[in-house]
């Protein structure tokens, strides 16, 4: 295991590994999500035990933890990365080469880290964090019912969302390279895979605010 | 064919290069991409300016010596060859061609459009030795190996370490040569002994001179001449991790 974070390799290591974990933590917040449109009384128990569950206090804080490391990785591998490469071609024709997302995996962290700082405070600081302090939790039904219906709201939502899908379409199969789980045959299932999951992800966050926006609301009351 | 060549010209390793632009007239679209250059150097020389240096060596295809970033492709805008297999019945009469060296921190520019690939070298040599018997010539299949494993093997061995992933990749990185030259090994009982080893020194190299990390933009994979598919670069992470966590 000697200086295994030191090498550049290593450092994806941790990139995958984390990526992973974001991405079932991802899974669980969208399924979370999805039960305002089934109805309010279940969203309320949703949201009750999020609050509550104990498995669930414990992993806030590795959550946290995990998009940190996430994001300094990202960062220290980004920076090495610009300077192997210090002149830059006259003429460009990477399209050819590779895929948008995978060349602007830093960009779209960033946009998806830009959002996650608005929505912890938009809502994270209401709900959750409330309980966590003893403070007084806002509905949370209400809340969310309140911001999505807002158009401005639901817009840079729904771009943050669009940033999210082509992070993880990407993201998700390149976790596995790293981690030397694929080959030739599970190089385009994991891709497949990857898109099928970042298509799931993305329509159920876009799902709440065209809900909220079109006034679906109580779709079952 | 007429053709505006716009050419990276610089004096020696420390100079300050820049584009300059030739108009050459006549080359016939049967001509390689290299023959082309060496009409325009009679040309110059001719002329009594300063030919372009530029690297070539058996312009059959094998060698990996030819380089150049033709039109925003390493290797010019025909899949699956190198430079010198390049032909310019792939581009139209008329055309303004940009020709540019590999641009990496670890492949600096002698002149021209020469670049120091000596860091491949490096690579190869903390890769070391593999351990076979001495003797006569072996008996011809006296050790067993799988076609599946064979054949990954000499897909993998096909890498000619022209430096075409590097110059591609936007990193920088060097993961599908280094990939190709572990993978090649790892399939093979003669490369065992030593693949822990091989794995660990060879990333060490790697990163040491300045490569960078693989973001599986697969780059790499689409401009290779061989075609090596970045399936070697999940298998030299395997090898290195594998082997860091056994140490």
């Amino acid at each position: 295991m000697s200086n295994i974070f030191s090498s550049s390799i290593g450092k994806k290591l941790i990139m995958s590994i984390s990526g992973l974990f974001l991405v079932v933590f991802l899974l669980l917040h969208v399924s979370i999500n999805f039960t305002a449109i089934i109805s309010e009384k279940a969203y309320m128990a949703a949201c009750n035990f999020m609050d509550t569950n104990i498995l669930i206090q414990i992993m806030v804080p590795v959550l946290a933890a995990g998009f940190a490391i996430h994001i300094i990785y990202s960062l220290i591998i980004t920076m090495k990365n610009l300077r192997a490469r210090p002149v830059s071609y006259a003429v460009g024709n990477e399209a050819k080469a590779s895929s948008w997302a995978s060349r602007n995996m830093f960009v779209l962290g960033l946009i998806v880290f830009g959002f996650l700082a608005l929505h912890l405070t938009h809502f994270w600081a209401k709900m959750q964090l409330q309980h966590f302090i003893g403070g007084h939790p806002e509905e949370a039904y209400k809340l969310v019912k309140e911001l999505f219906g807002t158009w401005y709201y639901a817009a840079v939502y729904v771009v943050w969302v669009g940033a999210l899908y082509f992070h993880l379409s990407h993201g998700f199969w390149s976790a596995f390279q790293t981690l030397g789980t694929n080959n030739s045959k599970w190089l385009p299932r994991l891709q497949c895979i990857a898109k099928v999951y970042a298509v799931i992800v993305a329509l159920g966050f876009v799902s709440i605010p065209v809900y909220f926006l079109m006034g679906l609301d109580p779709l079952f009351p | 064919m007429k053709l505006k060549l716009k050419i990276w010209r610089q004096k020696n390793a420390k100079a300050k290069g820049g584009f300059e632009t030739y108009d050459l007239e006549g080359v016939s679209p049967d001509t390689s991409f290299l023959e082309m250059l060496d009409i325009l150097n009679d040309k110059l020389i001719r002329e009594g300016k300063e030919p372009v240096a530029f690297d070539h060596d058996c312009r059959e295809g094998i060698c990996g010596m030819c380089s150049l970033y033709i039109n925003g492709r390493a290797h010019g805008p025909d899949d699956e060859v190198t430079t010198c297999q390049l032909h310019m019945r792939k581009f139209k009469d008329g055309d303004t061609i940009t020709v540019e060296p590999w641009r990496s921190a670890a492949f600096p520019v002698i002149k021209d459009l020469v670049v120091n690939r000596y860091a491949f070298d490096q690579i190869l040599q903390a890769g070391g030795f593999i351990s076979v018997n001495t003797g006569g010539v072996p008996d011809g299949n006296a050790i067993p190996i799988g076609k599946e494993d064979a054949d990954e093997s000499m897909d993998a061995a096909a890498c000619i370490g022209c430096g075409a992933c590097v110059a591609t990749c936007k990193n920088g990185s060097a993961m599908l040569f280094v990939g190709a030259r572990v993978s090649s090994l790892a399939k093979l009982p003669q490369g065992k002994i030593e693949a822990a080893r091989r794995a660990k020194a060879m990333v060490a190299k790697m990163d040491e001179l300045g490569f960078g990390g693989c973001t599986n933009t697969q780059a790499c994979e689409a401009e290779c001449p061989k075609s090596i598919s970045i399936a070697h670069i999940a298998r030299l992470n395997r090898e290195f991790l594998c082997a860091k966590l056994g140490d």
